[in-house]
């Protein structure tokens, strides 16, 4: 046993040394943290809408304002003539324009009834769509407010209530994923590599060769990157709570559970890429191509999997951060107990035992 | 000009002959494309609806077929307990309840106003809005049916009503993979610029050849040229293989021109290539440069507007962007392959990129040092 | 052409922080001799060797290498030396002929220069059916004769040997010196690290560092004389055994 931890101290010291490498590994889930939940958003606000107003009379002119005073949009620009609509768009100076026209006054005060255009620029569809939908919204309750003294028949009325994430925030689903990553990226990526550097530069001969029995070996190489795993699941759950305010609504022991059974499915598989690989670069690319980026867009945390189509919905079922991702959503989230998760929990610990017989098997092979 | 020549070669026969890096130039932007574009779809479509129908009557019935029949919502069930619906949610098989209240056709009927309830799982809150602002926007219309129904319509309506038409250019069929590719391809070759080039810098200092180099004559440029110039083509290279992929796979071909298109990319990879060199400068293992370059494309990526738009980001973000290159990149492609916008409307763009393919390669420039 | 210096150094010196890697060494090199440089590990040759061939800059002291000055003018001594450093600098991943092309080319050689002189240096070497094979396939020895003649393909006045013949087996290191003793015949000042005591007998005069000076510098003959034993093994111990400075 003391020689075992005499390995695991030495691997600390190679961690420890190269400061730059400690600070990425520990600020990563921070920096992710902090982007995914402050920065990336779908929420409107702020956006540019130019207005084409033809008619220039008292009542268009109370619509621009109307928009004007809207918190979901800012004025880019007062176009003159329809030339303009699409050179605006072109050179991204608005997002959307309204376009009123000429008639539009007078349409208003004699029939009542009058005719706006709203033009989105649709390369970004989902925003288009939001934006018309967040104009158009307006608009409407401008209608309705002119008509307050008029009620309108066979009204249906909405109410719309947002479950579990009242305030539609994003966190909720991007800290499991988040979580899913930064577990993958350390324990599989840096673990694999490490490791297929020690055989690259041949101190892994000189380490073999010694007393201790090579599983020991390889198991003490990975210590270092799992205790920095635990630090990153801590970091990740402080300040999911503390700063983004998303609760932990599950039991806290079964959320850790799950994620040293997680932690523990990525150590194989880096083991598995180390023992199957012999250049640090053919290690590096499989664990991104193999790992991270099926990771990052088969979970189901960046994309939804139900968007996808047939073929991808099959293959998001190998990865196993998507099994995770789904047991943390639930725990942490919607306060799901183990009964919930029991499925998504067998299915991950199966992955997790084949990969670890796996690599166990050609390490094997490998040193016969 | 004889010594870049034999630089050149040397790198050139290297890149072809080590396997792992064709296979990241090769395979990865395949593979991206081809799957990406797929998962990426952030297009909301098949939004699981689960509804609650306590009224059974034929205007509940006439809803719900209008609403199954946009295409955009899927009846996952239909049912008459709020418990059972509930448990779809919870089960991840509904995104959306519709309840409709007992006595909704009477109400409706006689007092002329009735009410509807939905309940969306807001734990994706992209989709939970979306979502119920499409079901909105079609109980609106069903609304305005029913109204039409009842009401001779009159020539003159006592209410104003502002119609609103809307159009949607440049995407009419409002494809969002349309929206994705030009963006994955920006980053493709970024990344071939600016990590590979660090990787292949750092493994020379690894093996030791580059002190075989400095002990040569060889002056700092063109040992830097004889580094930056093959990838400068790979990148190019790669997006010209990106362009042939997205039309062949997506039918995507530039509305602008492909000339504005590669003059940009040009001048962007020599700014990513600087940022590569500088990466390299300051690692002194492969390990290191990976991790350096892994940790920068991630904040590249994440705050570039390729996923979600930089208009919504917090102004501190928005300030990050500003510094970040692949801003500047995925939106000229968007504007160019998407808007058909010209080489003038995208100089802005244009210089700034400059400004940082001067900035960053005099860094880099300097910071290579060839004795210690 | 005895008298003809063409290194000298005089009170060189580099320091890391508060560690004196090479502590005011002094010597000169004449024209056409084969300089042994021969320390322990650690004794500071390979920091005095990347001083002289312009990759690290004295911290004190002067030093020319062909009348250039090691401060200011390394563009010029890298342009008439040949360097061949202890790890195995050849690309692996191109071929031999790749290798000798690439060197030829970037100090400046003709392309018909390079193209005979190829031809005629795989033959001398027994290579000519290794000629497209890549350099990494080939055995280590081969490798390091290889490099020697790339490392004096370009006609240099000077070449440094840092340790060129670690792991070398006994006939290889034999043919290695013979390739050594013709380039000197051609002129080329030869400027060799080895810990092969062996070796130092080959030398024209050798000089030995111990904790970064240089405590001895003569003839092999002259220094076992001067020590009164019968093998440069015996002076090397004898210098050896007042090391401070653990091996690195």
């Amino acid at each position: 046993m003391n020689q075992f931890f005499s390995f695991v101290k030495k691997e600390f010291f190679h961690i420890w040394r190269d400061k730059r490498t400690m600070f990425i590994l520990l600020g990563m889930p921070v920096i992710q943290i902090i982007i995914f939940g402050f920065a990336l958003t779908n929420e409107v606000k702020n956006a540019e809408i130019a207005v084409l107003d033809q008619s220039h009379d008292a009542a268009s002119s109370l619509l621009v304002n109307e928009i004007k005073a809207s918190r979901y949009f800012t004025i880019a620009a007062l176009l003159h003539n329809p030339d303009e609509i699409k050179t605006t768009l072109q050179e991204n100076k608005a997002k959307i324009i309204l376009v009123i026209p000429s008639s539009y006054g007078n349409d208003l005060k004699h029939l009542n009834a009058a005719q706006v255009q709203l033009i989105a620029d649709a390369s970004d569809p989902n925003t288009a769509t939001t934006l018309i939908n967040y104009a158009s919204a307006i608009i409407q309750d401008y209608q309705q407010r002119i008509n307050t003294n008029i009620q309108i028949p066979f009204a249906i009325h909405t109410q719309v209530r947002m479950l579990y994430n009242p305030q539609q925030k994003g966190a909720y689903s991007f800290v499991p994923g988040v979580m899913a990553m930064v577990l993958m990226l350390v324990c599989s990526m840096m673990t694999a590599i490490t490791i297929v550097r020690e055989k690259e530069t041949g101190t892994m001969e000189v380490m073999l060769v010694s007393p201790v029995r090579p599983m020991k070996i390889i198991i003490a190489k990975a210590v270092p990157y799992l205790l920095l795993s635990f630090i990153n699941i801590a970091s990740i759950l402080l300040l999911s709570v503390y700063v983004l305010g998303v609760p932990i609504n599950g039991s806290l022991v079964l959320l850790l559970a799950e994620s040293i059974l997680f932690t523990i499915t990525c150590l194989s598989f880096g083991l598995l890429i180390s023992s199957i690989t012999d250049s640090q670069q053919t290690a590096m690319f499989i664990s991104l191509t193999g790992m991270f980026l099926p990771t990052a867009m088969l979970s189901g945390f960046m994309f939804p999997i139900e968007n996808m189509p047939l073929a991808l919905r099959m293959l998001s079922n190998v990865v196993p951060s998507r099994w995770f991702y789904e047991i943390v959503r639930s725990v942490m989230i919607k306060g799901s107990g183990f009964e919930d998760v029991w499925m998504q929990t067998m299915i991950l610990l199966g992955m997790t035992l084949l990969l670890i017989i796996l690599a166990v098997k050609k390490f094997k092979i490998r040193l016969e | 000009m004889r010594t870049l020549k034999f630089l050149l070669q040397k790198e050139f026969k290297q890149v072809f002959r080590d396997k792992s890096i064709l296979r990241m130039i090769f395979i990865m932007p395949v593979m991206q494309l081809i799957i990406l574009p797929w998962a990426a779809d952030y297009e909301i479509k098949n939004i699981n609806l689960v509804v609650v129908d306590h009224d059974q009557s034929s205007y509940a019935r006439q809803l719900v077929s209008k609403i199954t029949a946009s295409g955009y919502f899927r009846l996952d069930k239909y049912t008459t307990s709020y418990k059972d619906a509930m448990k779809e949610i919870e089960d991840d098989h509904a995104d959306i309840i519709l309840e409709i209240p007992v006595s909704f056709e009477n109400n409706l009927a006689k007092t002329s106003s009735a009410n509807l309830f939905m309940a969306a799982n807001a734990i994706n809150g992209v989709k939970a809005g979306l979502g119920t602002s499409y079901l909105q926007s079609i109980i609106r219309d069903f609304n305005n049916d029913i109204r039409m129904q009842w009401i001779q319509q009159p020539r003159f309506d006592e209410a104003a009503n502002i119609d609103i038409r809307y159009s949607n250019w440049f995407n009419p069929q409002m494809d969002y993979k349309s929206f994705m590719v030009p963006g994955i391809l920006a980053i493709l070759v970024t990344m071939v610029g600016s990590f590979l080039a660090a990787m292949n810098i750092v493994r020379e200092k690894e093996i030791g050849t580059i002190e075989q180099i400095n002990v040569t004559p060889i002056k700092k440029y063109h040992f830097i040229l004889g580094k930056l110039i093959p990838f400068w083509i790979l990148g190019l290279v790669i997006l010209s293989i990106g362009f042939l992929i997205a039309f062949l796979g997506y039918g995507i071909l530039p509305a602008g021109s492909f000339f504005a298109i590669y003059v940009f990319a040009a001048t962007y990879l020599l700014a990513v290539l600087g940022l590569g060199l500088l990466i390299s400068t300051y690692s002194s293992t492969q390990q290191q440069a990976m991790l350096v370059s892994f940790f920068m494309m991630m904040i590249f990526v994440l705050l570039s507007g390729l996923y979600t738009p930089i208009d919504s980001m917090p102004e501190w973000a928005q300030w990050i962007t500003k510094f970040n290159p692949v801003t500047y990149f995925i939106e000229v492609m968007r504007m160019v392959v998407l808007k058909g916008s010209s080489l003038s409307d995208i100089r802005y763009n244009l210089f700034i990129i400059l400004a940082f393919a001067v900035v960053l390669n005099t860094w880099a420039v300097f910071s290579y040092r060839k004795r210690s | 052409m005895i008298n003809d210096i063409i290194i000298s150094a005089k009170g060189l010196t580099k320091k890391f922080n508060d560690f004196i890697a090479v502590d005011h060494i002094s010597f000169d090199v004449y024209k056409g001799e084969i300089f042994g440089f021969l320390g322990a590990n650690g004794a500071g040759k390979t920091t005095a060797i990347r001083m002289l061939c312009g990759l690290s800059l004295p911290s004190a002291g002067k030093a020319s290498v062909a009348g250039f000055d090691v401060y200011k003018q390394t563009e010029n001594i890298k342009k008439t030396i040949g360097y061949m450093s202890q790890k195995f600098s050849l690309y692996e991943d191109l071929t031999v002929k790749e290798n000798i092309r690439f060197y030829g080319g970037i100090y400046g050689k003709s392309n018909q220069f390079i193209k005979e002189k190829t031809g005629w240096l795989l033959q001398r070497l027994h290579l000519e059916n290794e000629a497209d094979k890549l350099v990494g396939s080939l055995p280590l020895g081969w490798k390091q004769k290889l490099a020697f003649s790339v490392a004096v393909f370009h006609e240099p006045r000077i070449v440094f040997l840092d340790e060129p013949t670690g792991g070398v087996d006994p006939v290889t290191r034999r043919e290695f010196w013979n390739l050594i003793y013709e380039a000197a015949e051609s002129g080329i000042t030869i400027f060799i690290t080895t810990h092969y005591m062996d070796e130092a007998e080959y030398c024209n005069r050798v000089s030995i560092m111990v904790d970064g000076r240089i405590d001895a510098l003569d003839s092999p003959a002259a220094l076992k004389q001067q020590y009164a034993v019968d093998s440069m093994d015996k002076v090397f111990l004898h210098l050896a055994r007042t090391a401070q400075r653990v091996d690195s």
